[in-house]
């Protein structure tokens, strides 16, 4: 038993330095090539599902819309201009329409 | 809280395209889209929720992560990772990109860092002349999103719900900032500095990403441009070759793949710098829900946090007897002072002490016990104060974008 902790000891007074930051320093970097994974998933069907389909997901995923709370009416037209006006989303009025009822009917508070 | 399929293999890039193929009928009547590749859930309690996420291994060189959104990534680092260390694995520091178009192929041969505007000259640096033309440091900080906790707020706000994991402490290595801009010779009237990386809006007529700090700032000396996170290149995902690094202040303007520094002789009036990342000017960011008329000013610095890392809300601990009890802490914008503990609802408090000071702007370790006193329910508080003398608040902190929380922490235990 003692011989085993005195191995542990030595090997964790090897490991600990290294894994708290004092490897030697670093002298090359090495080129990367990486896939990254991305989503094809599409918002569960209903009215307007069409409309969040075409325009949101050109920028983000559709995971994002569904992890979001529940909201009014009132702030998913805000979210939604918002991607209009600040990020220049090119969203149709028509489909702004489409899009913010389907989310204040998804995500909506009653 | 991980669920039982937590060992299954990471697929492989062509087995999720493939699944997701096939899957499609399936997905669609998942509850929150939940993909091919999911390897495990985890609940973060979001009040009113949803509050389920995917925990998965399928993004390249990250080990376990929950998957806010799958793209642009947001993926957080899983809470018992703070637990183990100070030092956030490379692997598992959290992940937030804004815009979805960035390289996943970097050559380092051919990477350049701009250096321009109001200079005496412009600089276009290779990695080799960041490694071995300038001198080197290196600094512990803590990077968290001004979001990081916001699914927690309420009533609750819409963007990323970060629960507590969008934060991640490393040994950051590099060159300082002020270095590479006295060797562009900063030009007389120059005001702010100004930051952008390969990552592009999908739409062009967008804004492209770009961060600005004052020019005294970036000359500070602590600003750095880091090659190496916890002595190895950094993670792709993370910004690899180089990541700026403004040590206490929010995760937004440590901007990953710089290969841009402008300096600017008029303030910066990029969407990202002028209108973006805004708290209302208010003591601890705080507002009343629908209140008009509020000053708004940039989220900049960070308020101190803790956090109890070994006891989860709803166990079971022993009455009458002494339960060990630890965490980390962070002061933000300083180094951390003093760490205190209660269990009696903020009436009393009991100091706990600090484990190594790995570096002010890092996570500190902390360490106490306590004794519940008899059966019952309790909560377990903990509160940084840091070394500016500013202490978490207990009251909620509430604004519309769900930035800047840091209202003292209480764990939920049942004694018996």
């Amino acid at each position: 038993m003692p011989r085993i902790l005195l191995a542990a000891a030595a090997i964790c007074g090897v490991v600990l330095p290294l894994l708290a930051g004092h490897a030697a320093p670093l002298t090359e970097l090495k080129s990367l090539k990486l896939d990254v994974p991305t989503s094809d998933a599409t918002v569960p069907p209903g009215p307007g599902a069409d409309a969040v389909n075409n325009n949101c997901l050109a920028c983000h995923s559709a995971d994002h819309l569904m992890s979001q709370p529940s909201l009014s009416k009132d702030q998913w037209d805000e979210v939604v201009h918002k991607m209009i006006t600040a990020y220049k989303a090119p969203i149709s009025p028509k489909d702004a329409t489409a899009i913010v009822d389907y989310l204040a009917r998804t995500k909506g508070t009653k | 809280m991980q669920s039982s399929d937590r060992l299954h293999p990471p697929m492989s890039r062509r087995r999720l395209l493939g699944a997701a193929g096939a899957g499609s009928l399936a997905l669609l009547s998942a509850p929150l889209l939940r993909p091919a590749w999911a390897q495990s859930e985890v609940d973060l309690h979001a009040p009113g929720g949803p509050s389920m996420r995917t925990v998965t291994t399928a993004y390249p060189q990250k080990g376990p992560m929950i998957v806010q959104r799958s793209s642009p990534p947001w993926l957080e680092t899983p809470f018992e990772v703070f637990d183990k260390g100070v030092f956030t694995p490379n692997d598992q520091h959290y992940v937030s990109w804004h815009w979805a178009t960035f390289p996943s192929e970097i050559d380092v041969g051919t990477y350049r860092l701009a250096v321009r505007g109001h200079v005496n000259q412009t600089l276009s640096l290779s990695l080799n002349d960041l490694l071995h033309g300038m001198p080197r440091v290196e600094l512990a900080a803590v990077s968290q999103c001004a979001g990081n906790s916001r699914i927690y707020m309420q009533p609750r706000v819409p963007g990323a719900q970060w629960a507590n994991g969008s934060m991640s402490n490393a040994l950051w290595g590099g060159v300082r900032l002020k270095d590479v801009l006295d060797r562009a010779g900063v030009k007389a009237g120059a005001v702010q500095v100004r930051f952008g990386g390969l990552d592009e809006p999908v739409i062009p007529e967008a804004p492209k990403f770009l961060k600005s700090i004052d020019l005294d700032h970036a000359r500070d000396g602590e600003v750095m441009i880091a090659f190496a996170m916890n002595g190895e290149q950094l993670p792709l995902l993370n910004g690899f070759p180089l990541k700026l690094i403004v040590p206490g202040w929010c995760g937004v303007f440590w901007v990953k793949m710089l290969n841009d520094i402008e300096v600017l002789d008029q303030p910066d009036t990029n969407y990202w710098t002028s209108t973006a990342y805004r708290i209302p000017d208010t003591p601890n960011a705080t507002v009343t829900p629908g209140q008009k008329d509020v000053k708004l000013v940039p989220a900049t610095r960070m308020p101190p946090r803790s956090f109890v890392t070994n006891i989860h809300a709803g166990d079971t601990l022993h009455a009458g007897a002494p339960t060990p009890v630890r965490g980390i802490a962070f002061g933000g914008d300083c180094g951390v002072a003093r760490v205190d503990l209660s269990i009696d609802g903020g009436k009393s408090w009991q100091p706990a002490q600090l484990g190594k000071d790995e570096g002010k702007y890092g996570f500190r370790q902390w360490q106490g016990q306590f004794t519940l006193p008899a059966r019952g329910n309790y909560g377990v508080m903990v509160r940084c104060t840091n070394s500016n003398g500013v202490a978490q608040p207990s009251t909620p902190i509430w604004n519309p974008a769900g930035y800047m929380i840091n209202t003292i922490e209480t764990t939920h235990v049942v004694a018996a």
